[in-house]
């Protein structure tokens, strides 16, 4: 069965928390493990915070947009901002690498995010914005469904 | 969940036990908290209990990082104990772990630090 829902909210720090809490809520359906569960809410948390600093520069102006897909054991999520988009998105995905490193950055954003998920696209334009689209297979209901 | 911070000082030694959830908007109030203890309290040693952290992201790791280079400049050590797997995995990618000791328990870094 396939299952969508969309998410925006403003780019306030306080929304991390609510971001990461509702997007695992509506994956839940498809019972993943715990560990699966918090892997899906560290990338949610991650991808939200970099739009919120980096997209937005902390400007609680902006928008942040979520969509995320389910189909059969397969996560589908999106998170998007139309902020200042990444200059150069190779050097961004380097670990340790941070443009804010007097914000205590630790650069570990994309790193996380590429662990804990199957499959990473990022797309980013300067002055546009940033999408990132991120796909997790679940182990557990892969062996149901076989 | 947002985050709470216990904090309690042992000679040179801040004792941080945290628990809720550490991301980007209560790394704020921790690192505020924090470094505001180390300077008045002439802090040189940390130790960061883990236990009842529910959840931490990257900006966690940011927020270590930085009171780390803080005691550091008093030569100091950090020692974090009782972590969850799932925020060990974290400090494993890291590489946080060549710098900041770790401990199974809040007992154990006292008395690595000396003021068991």
């Amino acid at each position: 069965m396939k299952n969508e829902m969309q998410l925006q909210f403003t780019a306030l720090s306080q929304n991390e928390s609510f971001a990461r809490v509702t997007v695992a809520a509506f994956v839940a359906q498809l019972d993943p493990t715990m560990d699966e569960l918090t892997e899906i809410k560290t990338v949610v948390s991650e991808a939200v915070t970099n739009a919120i600093i980096h997209g937005y520069n902390n400007d609680p102006s902006g928008t942040v947009f979520i969509s995320v897909k389910i189909e059969d054991s397969f996560i589908d999520l999106e998170i998007k901002d139309e902020g200042s988009g990444i200059l150069d998105i190779e050097e961004a995905r380097q670990p340790l690498f941070t443009t804010k490193p007097e914000l205590e950055r630790s650069g570990m954003g994309f790193t996380i995010m590429e662990n804990f998920m199957d499959e990473i696209d990022v797309h980013s334009e300067l002055g546009i914005g940033t999408t990132i689209r991120l796909r997790k297979h679940l182990a557990k209901s892969q062996m149901l469904c076989n | 969940m947002s985050l709470h911070i216990d904090m309690e000082t042992k000679n040179d030694v801040l004792l941080l036990r945290l628990s809720g959830e550490l991301d980007h908007h209560s790394a704020d109030v921790l690192r505020a908290e924090a470094t505001k203890a180390i300077e008045t309290n002439d802090i040189r040693h940390i130790i960061l209990n883990l236990e009842q952290l529910d959840f931490m992201d990257s900006s966690g790791l940011g927020v270590i990082l930085g009171r780390y280079k803080q005691i550091k400049q008093q030569h100091g050590e950090m020692v974090v104990c009782a972590i969850s797997p799932p925020i060990q995995r974290l400090f494993d990618m890291s590489g946080l772990f060549k710098i900041i000791r770790l401990e199974p328990t809040e007992e154990f870094a006292l008395r690595v630090l000396g003021v068991a």
